[in-house]
């Protein structure tokens, strides 16, 4: 489903119901708690179904990070972006699953169970907003918000074959956002189509009082439609050590039809590429084990019958509540910022971050976008990769995106043995016009099967 | 023996108006448990901190009051660890680049005048307050309550510059007293002001006493905590190092936890607030800083010529040196001046009154000049002043419903005549020899009068009187 059906529509209650009994369906576990209680509107935007990523908080609605630990909590508080999307109107549908804690790959860890692709539900959707790409690709919902720590937009966009943008760090209020990795994450907008995600993200981006690191930007509504002197930069490194034959294959055809239709493109190589997987891990890691400090049970969330002294108590109620993956995150972050280790992870780690954006800036100085894999693979099957460091590997992609701050979409490039793969497309610093032009640009002209 | 010792204090600026990182008010005292709360003090999760500049404005003011240097460029960290009044399992603190390094105050020292060095100003968020149901160590259960959670904090650290309990007590009154000069501060407010004390034995370990939040208890926790290091030493024992806690109602410090190795507070720089550059600030306040304590108290001694232990007493606390100045203004500055910083601040004290609750200067200026113009005696000022703190009323008016006017002193005589008609025996056993019975004499003169006249020119009277009773 796309914006302009909604807006053409003259039945839109009907759609509405439609999009509830889906939502309800919950086909590919996409949901965790839908919002039954919807505003319905007939006018232009007014009404307009959206589902949140459950890492966002919705006044009135149980928010849990998909984590056991948060069950039953109600915010009694709307995040920013919730306010703006209910200023525009729109109706919020439901919370959708992901990683517990956003902390994945693939939605596997969710206490929820794992989302299920649309293309193949034997299939992840990716993570770790999963079930916001579910939704939208599975037609439920024409657009929902996701976040992207390290690729938790963008990567489930790349799996479920539609469009996930990741704006610019501080351009979108990460106010009402459950943290995780604080430096590195932002909220973003999934949809079919480059417009409809440019739509959104024009509602939610800006300034907000609240989030300090948030700052104003260029509308990106209306999109440009004819983008023209497009300077393409290819950094070789994305392309190396385990990415997929049939990925390279489609995304390199991409670069090819952007050349054919006028745009200039050149390999280059970024050289601090291979520290960025680490320096993100160990970033991430310390700045959860903070985060999620909070959740002990004694103010809201898992609570068992009887307490014991507060240690035993909030003892009892992280290892109950919290989850493999999470609680490996917590105890690693812990480490890194220890006394003594300090120095020689996070410290060095920032170090790293700080290179790795000034080559960014560098290299983006001379082209308009980067080319890349989103993913260096197609959705594996569920189950299929067990071993953590190897969902990590699969990161390598998109963290250096989120280390530099820089705005990255990923859009529908082709196939891989029935499967969509994804291309990333990394744009400067604030100017997520620019960057959403070309994205359109390509879309359209390469004319790429969609799911609905 | 030397003493050694170093102070932390932890200072509310409890006279702003929203709290450190969120715009909840401060005014939660006397509210319900709370109920002064927001997402943002509360830690629920998603919400965001954002820095509450006036506070900074205030901890830079502080800072350059303490004469510490200001840093330009400074940043807030994370202080992790677990504890039920902690809602984020962090506090938002300081660690490198605090907001003042540095700097120093002078006290009154044991031996004459002393500068105490302060090693850092740093700003923080003060945690929530927990409410034991019975003892600390048997309570049930305890309750939790966020009011407080977020209030601006500053903790100031000293170097261990002092030698005495009376040291200690004289820097946290002195910091006090600056605090309150300016304006961001008021000590009156329950919790407003706590200290954790460094003392030790030149020598021996060091050992931390947490809890203390009174002048007087910072006093009467060193001097217990010395005395226990002393006894130790001299039956042969070490101080271990150690945490130990003050029990105010005991008066007596007891161990808390004893220091294996120094706590890991995994601090990191907080990501959602990003690092100040306060260029520009520190020459911004200074010139809008106002009279400090020390400088108001060479001018008043300069400008009024008062005493300089008069002047002490009246810059101690901004308040009553504005309300000296109010009535020095209008009447002779010395006798405003002795009659404040003696009996006025002694009469607040004993009622544990301030000076805000006071009658107006107005009516100081009423009473001096009744004792300018003669017309009442000291005593009868006492009078007057304790009346007008217990029950109200102008200096003029009590003076006349209670008559304590002077009387005329040409009546003086009469009256003594009379004593003296109606009180043989004693005048027949001054005569004699009793010299002593004039003091009998004079009371009862003074009875008659209602201690309307100078009981020393009564005796005088009496005494030439008397005299020319024996030559006769």
């Amino acid at each position: 489903m796309r914006i302009r059906d909604w807006i053409e529509s003259d039945d839109k209650e009907r759609i509405l119901e439609e999009v509830l009994r889906k939502a309800k369906k919950n086909e590919y576990n996409e949901f965790i708690t839908v919002n039954e209680n919807v505003f319905i509107s007939k006018d232009s935007l007014k009404g307009l179904p959206v589902a949140i990523k459950d890492n966002i908080s919705t006044k009135g609605i149980e928010t849990t990070c998909a984590s056991l630990i948060l069950r039953g909590y109600v915010p009694p508080y709307d995040a920013h972006v919730v306010e703006l999307l209910k200023n525009a109107e729109a109706s919020i549908i439901g919370k959708t699953n992901m990683d517990e804690f956003a902390m994945g790959t693939t939605s596997e860890t969710s206490y929820f169970g794992v989302v299920r692709n649309p293309w193949d539900k034997k299939r992840v959707a990716g993570g770790s907003s999963g079930g916001s790409a579910a939704a939208v690709a599975g037609g439920v919902v024409p657009v929902a918000l996701g976040s992207d720590t390290g690729g938790s937009v963008r990567c489930p966009a790349s799996f479920c074959g539609i469009v996930g943008l990741k704006p610019t760090y501080g351009a979108v209020s990460r106010y009402g956002l459950i943290a995780y990795a604080n430096s590195l994450e932002q909220i973003g907008v999934f949809a079919n189509t480059v417009e409809d995600v440019a739509l959104i993200y024009n509602i939610i981006k800006g300034k907000d009082e609240r989030d300090a690191t948030s700052q104003d930007s260029e509308d990106v509504f209306p999109l440009n439609e004819d983008p023209r002197k497009i300077r393409v930069g290819v950094p070789r490194e994305y392309f190396g050590e385990g990415v997929d034959e049939g990925v390279e294959r489609e995304v390199w055809k991409a670069i090819k039809l952007m050349e054919d239709l006028g745009a200039e493109y050149e390999e280059i190589s970024m050289k601090y590429t291979k520290y960025a997987l680490p320096a993100y891990y160990i970033i991430a890691m310390s700045e959860a084990s903070s985060n999620l400090a909070r959740y002990d049970g004694i103010r809201y969330g898992l609570r068992f019958e009887e307490d014991e002294d507060f240690e035993t108590t909030i003892s009892k109620i992280r290892a109950k509540g919290f989850g493999e993956e999470v609680k490996r995150r917590i105890l690693l972050g812990t480490y890194a910022l220890s006394k003594g280790y300090y120095g020689r992870y996070y410290l060095k780690a920032l170090k790293v971050r700080r290179l790795i954006k000034e080559e960014f800036d560098r290299v983006l100085s001379k082209f308009d976008v980067l080319v890349t894999p989103t993913m260096p693979f197609t959705a594996p099957k569920i189950g299929e990769i067990k071993d953590p460091l190897s969902l990590y590997m699969a990161d390598v992609n998109t963290v250096p995106v989120n280390l530099a701050g820089v705005p990255a979409v990923s859009v529908p490039c082709g196939f891989s043995k029935a499967l969509p793969v994804g291309m990333q497309i990394i744009g400067k610093r604030f100017n997520e016009r620019r960057l959403l032009e070309i994205a359109r640009w390509y879309e359209v002209n390469s004319k790429v099967r969609r799911w609905s | 023996m030397r003493v050694l010792i170093g102070l932390e204090v932890h200072v509310q600026l409890n006279k702003l108006k929203t709290k450190m990182f969120c715009g909840t008010p401060t005014s939660y005292q006397h509210a319900p448990p709370n109920t002064h709360v927001c997402p943002v003090c509360l830690g629920l999760p998603g919400a965001m901190p954002t820095i509450n500049m006036k506070a900074v404005e205030a901890a830079v003011k502080v800072a350059l009051a303490l004469n510490a240097k200001v840093q330009e460029n400074t940043m807030f960290y994370r202080k992790n660890y677990f504890y039920p009044d902690l809602p984020r399992g962090f506090q938002i603190s300081q660690y490198d680049f605090p907001i003042g390094k540095d700097g120093y105050v002078i006290i009154d020292g044991d031996e004459g005048e002393k500068k105490v060095r302060i090693k850092r100003v740093h700003m923080e968020e003060d945690p929530g307050r927990l409410v034991h149901v019975g003892r600390i160590d048997k309570a049930k259960y305890t309750l939790i309550d966020y009011n407080r959670s977020g209030m601006p904090l500053l903790e100031i650290v000293t170097e261990p510059d002092m030698n005495s309990p009376k040291e200690a007590r004289a820097f946290v009154s002195k910091l006090r007293t600056i605090l309150e000069y300016l304006d961001v501060f008021d000590g009156s407010l329950e919790g407003a002001m706590r200290v954790d004390a460094n003392v030790s034995i030149e020598g021996g370990s060091r050992v931390e006493i947490k809890n203390i939040s009174s002048f007087r208890g910072v006093e009467k926790a060193l001097a217990f905590e010395i005395t226990r290091q002393k006894n130790l030493l001299r039956r042969g024992q070490q101080a271990k190092m150690e945490t130990r806690h003050f029990d105010e109602s005991q008066e007596i410090t007891v161990s808390l936890r004893v220091k294996e190795e120094e706590s890991d507070y995994r601090y990191f720089p907080e990501p959602d607030l990003p690092p100040m550059n306060l260029k520009g600030w520190t020459e911004r306040i200074k010139a809008e800083l106002p009279e400090l304590p020390d400088a108001r108290r060479e001018r008043l001694i300069a400008q009024y010529g008062i005493s300089v232990e008069h002047a002490k007493v009246l810059t101690g606390e901004r308040v009553l040196a504005d309300y000296f100045e109010k009535v020095a203004s209008k009447t002779s500055p010395k006798l405003a001046a002795t009659w404040i910083a003696d009996v006025l601040k002694g009469e607040l004290n004993y009622r544990d009154m301030r000076i805000e609750g006071c009658f107006s200067p107005e009516n100081m200026v009423e009473l001096l000049e009744l004792l300018e113009k003669d017309l009442i005696s000291d005593k009868a000022a006492v009078m007057i002043i304790r009346r007008m703190l217990d029950e109200g009323g102008r200096p003029k008016e009590i003076m006349e419903k209670e008559g304590l006017q002077k009387i005329k002193e040409d009546i003086l005589p009469g009256v003594v005549e009379s004593v003296i008609e109606e009180n043989e025996k004693a005048v027949r056993d001054y005569l004699s020899g009793k010299r002593e019975a004039i003091n009998y004499l004079v009371g009862q003169v003074m009875k008659k009068v209602r201690g309307r006249a100078d009981a020393s020119k009564v005796y005088n009277l009496l005494e030439r009187r008397l005299n020319e009773i024996d030559n006769n």
